[in-house]
Order: C-alpha cells, then sequence, then structure tokens
C-alpha cells in the first residue's frame, strides 16, 4: 500500500513539472481512496449493543429501507454496523438508541405480548406507522416518534453513503476529469420543463 | 512534569511572522521572494497534505462514515465536517473565549499551517472603489481607507497572476475584473438561476475563485472532484501551505516554527519592538525570538488580542493602541441563506456535476443605484445545487419532509436527489460602537494568556438587508418554477440573520487610516505607534464590504511586504 501512495505522490511531482497530470494519473489518484480502505476482515462483531438489540436495529434497517429489485436493504448496506459502531464510541448515540429499543420492546410487548423483533410483521409495521409521523405525537407515542427520526436518518445515512446507495442514486462524480463538461441534453431536457423554455 | 522555563536570548532574526494564513502566507513568500530572511510562527501543528487531507475519500472508506468515532458529525461539534481539512473549530478546548452579556459571537480558528486557507471556499473578489472610498456613496455611513482601489489594483494583479484566480470579464463597477484564467462549464441548475437572475435584471456571472482551470506555477488545473473544502492533494486550489510557505521553505530563506502561541510582542526601551514572546506548546517552554520586523498575520481578532496583550509602561493600553481603536469596529459578513425545490430538474439523466466546490455562477450586487431601498450597501448571492457527494445529512431534508418509511421513502429520496438549489447572501455590515472585541480581565487561556471577549450587535441596516435577501432569493426560485423551503417571508430578521462571527469574515479590529488618533495603522500596514510592527491579515481593514476578504488580505500583505523589504534595504525598519 505505501509503495502505491509513494508512487501516486511521484507521478503527481512528476505531473506537476510537466503541467498537466493524464486522466489515467487522476484516476489512480482517486482509486487509491478506494484501495487505502481498511478491509474489513470477517462478521462484524457489535461493541455497543447486545445480541437481540442488535438484531432489532438489523430488522428496523430493513423495515425503514427495504430490500427491493435486486437492490440489497438497509441491513445489508451496513447499518447496524454503523449504528453499533458510533453507539460504542459515544455515550449520548447509546443513549438514543439503547432507549429508544427498550422503549420499543415495552410498546411492542404491551401491545402484542411480543418483543418487536418477536411480533408478527403486521404488529410490527403497526408500531411503526404510529411513530413515523409527527402527527401522532402523544405522550405516549413521543419517545417514539423522537427515536424514530434518529433510526430513520441513520438508516438513510448508512444506506445511501454505501457503495449500493450510490449506486442507486446514479452518482457520478468523485473521479478525475481534464474539462469540465455538462451534457447539453441535460440542459435542454430541465429548460424544456422550465418556464424558460420558450427561450 | 517539566517547570515552565523562559528561554531567551536567540539571534536577531529579520522578519519574524505570527500565522501562516493567507497575510502570513504571503508575507512569507513576497518576503523571500525579495531576499529577505522570515520566521514564521503558527500556533498550531505542521501540514502534510498527502496524510492530512481526505480529498477523494468516500463515506464508505471509513467505518463511521464521516461521522467521527465519536459521532461528533450527529451531534454538530465539528461544524465543517470529518471530511474539512484539517483543524479548523469554533471551540478549541484550550483556548476558550468569552462573550460579553446580551451578545452573540462564534470565532472560528483554525491551528494548522495554513489557517484557515486550507478549507476556506476560494472565492475571490476584488473589492470596488467605493469599498474602499466610502465617501464615494455619499451615505454618510462608514469611513474612508488611506488607500485607494487604484493603489492597490497593481497588487490585486500581483496576487492573482501568483495565486491563479478564474473568471471572466463583466465590466460590473462592484465586482472590478482581474487577471482570469477561464471558467469552467455551467451546471444544469446554474443555467436555469442564470435565466431567473437575469429575468429580475440581477446579473449572475461566472465565479471568480482561486482555483486553477489551467496550470500555473508548477501547479496543476483543477481536476474538478468538487471536494475543495477538503484541501487539494495538488494544489489546484489556493492554500497558503501549498502555494506560498512550503515553496518559500524551499528557497532557504524562511524557517517555520509550529506549535509556537505567541504570548506578546517585546519592546525596547526606543518603544520599538525587540523580540516576540511566545509558548512552544509542545514542552510548554516560553520562548523569545528577537527579530528586526514584526508582522502580525494571525486573524484580525487574534492579532488584536496580541496587541492588547502586549502591554508595558511605554504603551499602557497594549501595543500600537494610543488610538484606543485596537478590537473597536469589529464587523462580520451578512449571511443569510434559501434553500428551493426544482421540478424542472425531476428525472434528468444523471451526470458528474462536482465541478468546482461552490457554485460556477455567482450574482454581484447589482443594486448600487437603487434609490428606493432601504439598507445601505449591498451583498452578492452564492448559489448551491447538484448532484453531489452522497454524505452523512445528504437527506435529512427529505426524510423530514417525506417522514414514513419503506420503498415510499427511498422512491422520495431518489426523485428528490440533485432537484434542490440552495442560495446565500453575503452583505456589507457598516461598522458600530456596540461591536468590538477587549480583553476578559478574568479568563486566561490553557498558556496563560488572557482571553478576547466579544460584544456584537447587528444594527437595523443589516437585518433590513436580509429581509431583501429572502425576497430576492424567493424571488429567483420562484422564477424557476421552484418552490421555496419553508416560510414564504423572514418574519424574525433578528433570528433569521447568521450569528455573528459565524459566516468567518470578522474583520477591522486594526484598522488603518491617515489619522494617528482614530487609526492604529498607516496606508502600508503600519502601526503608526511602533514603526516596525506590522499586521497583513484582515485586522486593517476600514469597512467589510459584501466581498470575501481572502483576496484582498493577499494584496494589502504583498504591498506591506514589498514596504517592508524597502525599508530593511534602506535601514529604516
Amino acid at each position: 500500500m505505501e509503495s502505491t501512495r509513494r508512487d501516486l505522490l511521484r507521478n503527481v511531482a512528476a505531473a506537476a513539472l510537466l503541467g498537466q497530470l493524464s486522466a489515467e494519473a487522476m484516476q489512480h489518484v482517486h482509486e487509491h481512496a478506494a484501495e487505502a480502505k481498511k478491509a474489513t476482515a470477517g462478521v462484524y462483531k457489535p461493541k455497543a449493543l447486545n445480541a437481540h438489540e442488535y438484531q432489532t436495529v438489523t430488522k428496523l434497517a430493513d423495515l425503514i429501507l427495504p430490500p427491493e429489485g435486486g437492490e440489497p436493504g438497509g441491513a445489508t448496506a451496513g447499518a447496524p454496523e454503523f449504528i453499533d459502531l458510533l453507539c460504542s464510541g459515544s455515550d449520548r448515540m447509546a443513549q438514543i438508541w439503547l432507549g429508544g429499543l427498550a422503549w420499543l420492546d415495552d410498546q411492542s410487548l404491551k401491545r402484542y405480548e411480543a418483543t418487536f423483533l418477536d411480533a408478527k410483521p403486521a404488529q410490527q409495521t403497526e408500531l411503526l406507522d404510529l411513530i413515523a409521523y409527527r402527527r401522532n405525537d402523544t405522550p405516549e407515542t413521543g419517545p417514539g416518534i423522537r427515536f424514530f427520526e434518529w433510526a430513520r436518518r441513520m438508516v438513510v445515512d448508512a444506506y445511501f453513503t454505501s457503495p449500493a446507495g450510490v449506486k442507486a442514486l446514479g452518482y457520478k462524480g468523485n473521479v478525475g476529469m481534464q474539462v469540465f463538461q455538462v451534457p447539453q441534453e441535460a440542459i435542454t431536457y430541465a429548460i424544456s420543463r422550465s418556464p424558460f423554455k420558450e427561450g | 512534569m517539566d517547570m515552565p522555563q523562559v528561554m531567551r536570548g536567540s539571534p536577531v532574526h529579520d522578519v519574524v511572522v505570527i500565522g501562516s494564513g493567507a497575510g502570513g502566507g504571503t508575507v512569507a513568500h513576497v518576503l523571500t521572494k525579495l531576499g529577505v530572511k522570515v520566521t514564521l510562527l503558527e500556533a498550531g501543528a505542521m501540514l502534510n497534505p498527502a496524510r492530512d487531507y481526505k480529498e477523494h475519500k468516500t463515506p464508505a472508506d471509513y467505518p463511521h462514515r464521516g461521522a467521527g468515532d465519536d459521532a461528533a458529525s450527529y451531534f454538530g461539534r465539528k461544524d465543517f465536517g470529518f471530511f474539512s481539512a484539517p483543524t479548523g473549530y469554533w471551540e478549541i478546548d484550550e483556548e476558550p473565549y468569552t462573550v460579553a452579556e446580551g451578545s452573540q459571537f462564534r470565532w472560528f480558528r483554525s491551528r494548522i499551517l495554513g489557517g484557515r486557507t486550507n478549507h476556506y471556499g476560494r472565492i475571490s473578489l476584488r473589492f470596488a472603489d467605493y469599498d474602499f472610498k466610502a465617501s464615494l456613496l455619499n451615505d454618510g455611513l462608514g469611513s474612508d481607507w488611506p488607500v485607494s482601489y487604484e493603489e492597490i489594483a497593481p497588487y490585486y494583479d500581483k496576487a492573482e497572476d501568483f495565486i491563479g484566480i478564474c473568471g471572466t470579464a463583466e465590466g460590473l463597477r462592484s465586482a472590478p475584473d482581474g487577471k482570469f484564467l477561464p471558467a469552467p462549464a455551467l451546471r444544469v441548475h446554474e443555467h436555469l438561476i442564470q435565466k431567473s437572475s437575469r429575468k429580475l435584471n440581477i446579473p449572475c456571472v461566472p465565479s471568480r475563485m482561486a482555483i486553477l482551470t489551467k496550470p500555473k506555477n508548477g501547479r496543476l488545473a483543477c481536476h474538478y472532484c468538487g471536494q475543495c473544502g477538503r484541501g487539494c492533494v495538488t494544489a489546484s486550489n489556493y492554500s497558503s501551505s501549498q502555494v506560498q510557505i512550503f515553496p518559500a521553505m524551499k528557497t532557504g530563506l524562511l524557517t517555520v516554527i509550529p506549535n509556537a502561541m505567541v504570548r506578546e510582542i517585546i519592546t525596547g526601551a526606543d518603544g520599538k519592538a525587540k523580540a516576540v514572546s511566545y509558548i512552544d506548546k509542545t514542552t510548554r517552554t516560553e520562548k523569545q525570538i528577537n527579530c528586526r520586523v514584526v508582522v502580525l498575520a494571525a486573524s484580525a481578532c487574534e492579532s488584536a488580542r496580541l496587541l492588547l496583550n502586549s502591554k508595558s509602561s511605554r504603551h499602557p493600553d497594549g501595543l500600537a493602541n494610543s488610538s484606543g481603536s485596537v478590537g473597536r469596529n469589529l464587523t462580520d459578513t451578512v449571511g443569510y441563506s434559501l434553500g428551493g425545490y426544482v421540478p424542472a430538474l425531476e428525472g434528468m439523466m444523471k451526470h458528474d456535476t462536482d465541478g468546482y466546490a461552490g457554485g460556477h455562477v455567482y450574482m454581484p450586487w447589482w443594486g448600487l443605484e437603487q434609490k428606493n431601498k432601504d439598507f445601505p450597501r449591498g451583498y452578492h448571492i452564492e448559489v448551491g445545487g447538484g448532484y453531489g457527494m452522497p454524505m452523512l445529512g445528504s437527506f435529512n431534508g427529505v426524510c423530514r419532509s417525506h417522514e414514513g418509511y419503506g420503498a415510499g421513502l427511498k422512491k422520495a429520496i431518489l426523485d428528490s436527489y440533485g432537484c434542490s438549489v440552495g442560495f446565500a447572501g453575503r452583505g456589507e455590515m457598516i461598522p458600530n460602537a456596540k461591536s468590538y472585541c477587549d480583553i476578559d480581565p478574568h479568563v486566561v487561556d490553557r498558556w496563560g494568556i488572557p482571553v478576547l471577549r466579544f460584544h456584537f450587535e447587528w444594527s437595523d441596516y443589516e437585518l433590513k438587508m436580509v429581509k431583501h435577501m429572502h425576497d430576492t432569493f424567493a424571488a429567483i426560485i420562484e422564477g424557476m418554477g421552484g418552490r421555496v423551503n419553508g416560510p414564504k417571508t423572514v418574519a424574525d430578521t433578528a433570528r433569521a440573520i447568521s450569528t455573528p462571527g459565524e459566516i468567518i469574515h470578522e474583520l477591522g479590529t486594526v484598522r488603518m487610516g491617515s489619522d494617528p488618533s482614530t487609526s492604529a495603522l498607516n496606508k502600508y500596514s503600519q502601526a503608526h505607534d511602533v514603526k516596525n510592527v506590522f499586521v497583513a491579515d484582515a485586522a486593517p481593514f476600514v469597512t467589510n464590504p459584501d466581498k470575501n476578504p481572502t483576496l484582498t488580505i493577499c494584496a494589502m500583505a504583498w504591498r506591506a511586504s514589498e514596504f517592508i523589504a524597502e525599508g530593511l534595504k534602506k535601514g529604516e525598519l
């Protein structure tokens, strides 16, 4: 890895003398970042959540962003690892998740005599339908609504920053270009749909 | 524990520069080029761009996805985020500041070689003739600089020529043209914004950025990865560390001393500065460095703090402060932002919109001749939008407005990706007597140095400007068929306006002027009271126009450096 980095920096230095970086070298700069990513060996071991909590988060992640049409859901995109890791490094984050998961189980037990994880799919969605909207805010549902805002936000963050999420979005950037170009087709498309279509 | 020890009696250095941002970097570059030996003190650590810049990383390259191991980004502790170029903070644990009761102020500092030039927006705008001579506007507000645009223009030329600024010549009085490299293409949303602006008779022209669109001075052209705020490994954008300081070090004439927290400037029996006292933060040892000339370039408020803390029997109110003006006239840029959603962009073919970071267009102030506006001076508009790299928080807005979960939430996010635009106003603040900084009589920092206390008040002028900004942004958004995010009008401008200090254009605290009884510095940024003390950051600025200050810091520092080199040669300093 280090030699790659040294090579790269030599490339950059040499290119600076010539006054330009080849497209290939530019791409190399970017690919290096991907290479440098630490390979996570094996299956992630939760650090902050216990097995039941971790499984509950995994379930929540797929309910919030379900797998569809060959695209992975929130769980496969790494949301549970991400959430557990942040809980392990931040007491404040752990408080949000541990408290929220406990609240969710408590509500589920009261309503369905089963933890959220063990409740039937229809029961799980019934409970989520209650806490996924601010309009349902009551003293009883308030803690769940606050928690679900965090859950949704963090699962969405984890998913759309994962390679699968970036692909789903169609983000094309973070590559080297020698000239910045914008496809005329895209310009024409947007203008034709705007108030400026008459020119 | 090591006992603090005081080390004195070093050899006499020619010029000691305090701070390594735009001002300190320019002084180091220009003076070494003119053959002068420079020693530069930086309160932060050395920088290694190859190691410290996270330019090409993606969130997925880190298990914490950019939140930091302590989830910092979720709790707002590092406002510019994990990927931002190193160490810029609003709060530095060992270096507190205080805010007087009833005031608000946020003080952003950077503790690394290159300071805030590592991550600033690179917007590089010349001040206009009337920005130097407020009296040309005949509104009875503000003061004139002791220099005119014509005197500074050659230094704008030199700075632009060296740093490299892209843009286009437009012939607008409010935005004087410079020496520009070509401007890159407009993004799709920028085409719409430009059409909407022009329909409202608001000029919308290519931005002027310290970013190379052609190779220059041994630096590579931009490769359009859109991550300028993270620092640029190929030095295609301007940062003083890579563009000025590292090359100056190679001349052998520049010595950089990092982790040097300056306590005060010490004067001799002749009243002139003779040494700078600093704390080596790594050993907690106090040291003194003897010198012929001191250049303060620590950032406006830090330079004011240093002068105020440099008290002696000869200078009882602080150094260069016989006028009592040091710390006074503190201003920040007026800031206000508004976003909108543009249905015309829905379903557009995906393409790479990274470009350079920030808008490829901006709106310079257009209202100079307007008679019916209810606020003085003006503002410019910066724009945002496009298919940016997805980051933590990128879809917070959709999550808030869409709520729910499941396939519907995902579809809402995918449909709205790239359909938002953002507008940020940056306006002039008129200096007022209630906005200043002084030394807190009760608090010292970890190094034992008395800290700054801020007093700040926006006036009605600035609040009225914010209302105008909102109405203008809303008109542009609606003109392109878009919907404004949030309320149609600003009900409470005092809440809507940026927190003082938040735009990070604090300046004016060691102002220049031709009258030594009302100003601290002369037209060469030289202290009226102490001939061998200069200030080369934004502290000397007399006005704080809507233009970002960095380019003017560079131009003024360049001019001061030539004056210093000449003075040293003639033996006058």
